[in-house]
């Protein structure tokens, strides 16, 4: 059995007879240390996917298992990243990274607690910002007071809700870069959730796409086998790299896309980001 | 923390001046045609002064200095404020809170909010026989409502995110109300608080009137009684600077709340 495991997921919204089923027969294995990325269309239900994991929404249909138990709610064992950072904005970057901590590890001494706390700011490059408030930090520090949070709880698994869809692209390829090198020490189990198929090739070990919605299904997984450390600037040129793309855009365009639906909004088209140095 | 350069600006001060020229013209203009009784300005200078050169002084029970007279009510004002903010607030966040609470308990809150202090102050004395409580239970059940739904107003709109992050850290019952409940509610439940000090304010003189309390409110109603007019619009300015001074106080902490978060 796989760490992770979706079966024959389903979840709708709405009363009865009204109801539209947002996710349908979602299957998803993701195993132990595996870094998968889904990607997908607005609005096709990618953030209720992963609430199923994070434990904020319980599927209709089907189960979803963490290590063979089923999910009943939220837990340590797993840490999620929000899509709007979502920050305590009356705390401090670090205060917000206490939080998590304190209850995380309540049997701890506040200087170990402190230690803790300090040493994820800093593993996000943001010791400097300490005590700042988010209202003071732009929308890439944000982001990473948000993955230090949910780092700090040292979870199992690390649930990535597109967390870099509200920044700018030099600030996307840097964080990009940074959650590649955090994963690449932590070895964490990381379920990544994006509407950029780039990134999901950038990060992922499989790259799988989610149709447009209602009903949306996951379509087959690709793998990328390029080695790491990826090299951004080369990739772009990689014939591995052009073949998962291709292989994710012809079922998100294809298959992936029902006919008489609009067509895809322009973000899930590659941005090409080779200018920027990794 | 900005800082803006202090620059003198006339208008700033000698436009609110116009008001204040405008109404004791009309005010003299009046006591000297058409209102024999109402004393005119000057008169009534004259005769409220030494309550106001010497505003603490206290000659007797019935003759004091205005700041004495509204000290007394902003005594009792303060306590009955602190009843309607201890009822109030979680009264406020249990309406946010549940649903089925605010179902079962908006409509009659819809319909006792209106009552008049004059009201609810005999309900009160039949309830406690006493004047004073009955004054503070009148004070406190008319201030409440803006604070109980100011504080409702609030907590239902604390985002979802924040309170999804409250579910993924699983933080506490406790934890989850003094770090984001809470401080998320506060800017709100500052709004409440300071409508809620208006309306106690504006109940005080009501209630004294009826209850005879010592107080600016009781003071005013006395006067009247003994003719004395210029004392009554003595009380009337004092009851305006009071409540004036009052809101500003509390609207410079709702903005620091504001700034804060």
């Amino acid at each position: 059995m796989a760490f992770l495991e979706l079966a024959h997921v389903g979840k709708g919204y709405g009363a009865a007879g009204a109801r539209t089923e947002v996710l349908h027969d979602i299957n998803l294995t993701v195993e132990r240390g595996e870094f998968v990325a889904i990607v997908g269309y607005s609005g096709a239900g990618k953030t209720t996917l992963i609430n199923m994991v994070s434990g904020l929404a319980a599927p209709d249909t089907g189960t979803v298992t963490l290590d063979g138990k089923p999910i009943t709610g939220p837990g340590a064992d797993r840490g999620v990243v929000f899509q709007n950072y979502s920050l305590l904005p009356w705390l401090t970057a670090y205060d917000n990274v206490l939080l998590a901590v304190d209850q995380a590890f309540g049997g701890w001494t506040s200087q170990q607690k402190r230690e803790h706390a300090e040493k994820h700011l800093a593993l996000v490059n943001l010791a400097a910002a300490r005590d700042k408030k988010p209202s003071e930090l732009s929308g890439g520090m944000k982001q990473r007071v948000s993955v230090a949070r949910a780092l700090a709880v040292d979870p199992q698994v690390l649930l990535l809700d597109e967390p870099l869809g509200a920044l700018d692209a030099l600030t996307r390829a840097v964080l990009q870069d940074e959650i590649s090198r955090i994963w690449q020490t932590s070895k964490k189990t990381v379920l990544l959730i994006t509407n950029d198929v780039d990134e999901g090739i950038l990060l992922a070990d499989r790259i799988i796409p989610l149709s447009i919605g209602p009903r949306a299904t996951l379509g087959p997984a690709v793998t990328i086998d390029i080695p790491r450390p990826r090299d951004r600037k080369a990739m772009n040129h990689d014939e591995r790299f052009k073949h998962a793309r291709n292989q994710v855009i012809e079922y998100l365009l294809g298959p992936g896309r029902r006919r008489g639906q609009p067509p895809p909004a322009p973000e899930l088209l590659p941005a090409s980001i080779e200018t920027v140095a990794a | 923390m900005k800082k803006t350069a202090v620059r003198f600006d006339p208008s700033a001060y000698l436009l609110p001046l116009v008001g204040v020229v405008a109404l004791v013209g009309f005010w003299a203009l009046s006591s000297a045609t058409w209102s024999k009784n109402l004393p005119s300005p000057a008169k009534t200078w004259s005769v409220a002064k030494p309550f106001i050169v010497e505003p603490f002084a206290k000659r007797g029970e019935l003759d004091q200095g205005v700041a004495r007279f509204a000290w007394y009510s902003l005594w009792l004002v303060a306590k009955g404020y602190a009843l309607a903010i201890l009822f109030g607030t979680p009264l406020g966040f249990v309406l946010g809170r549940s649903k089925l609470f605010a179902k079962s308990f908006d409509p009659i809150i819809q319909v006792l909010r209106p009552v008049s202090p004059l009201a609810w102050l005999p309900l009160g004395l039949v309830l406690f026989e006493k004047s004073q409580p009955a004054a503070l239970f009148t004070i406190a059940i008319c201030a409440m409502w803006p604070t109980v739904l100011n504080t409702a107003l609030g907590v239902r709109s604390i985002p979802q995110d924040y309170l999804n992050v409250a579910r993924v850290l699983q933080l506490s019952p406790a934890k989850t109300f003094f770090k984001v409940l809470l401080p998320a509610t506060l800017p709100y439940m500052f709004t409440g608080f300071r409508l809620s000090l208006g309306i106690a304010w504006l109940v005080i003189v009501a209630v004294e009137m009826l209850t005879g309390s010592p107080g600016i409110g009781g003071f005013l109603w006395q006067e009247y009684n003994s003719l004395i007019y210029e004392h009554i619009i003595l009380c009337i300015l004092t009851i305006g600077i009071v409540g004036f001074v009052l809101d500003r106080l509390m609207s410079a902490v709702e903005r620091r709340l504001r700034v804060a978060v």
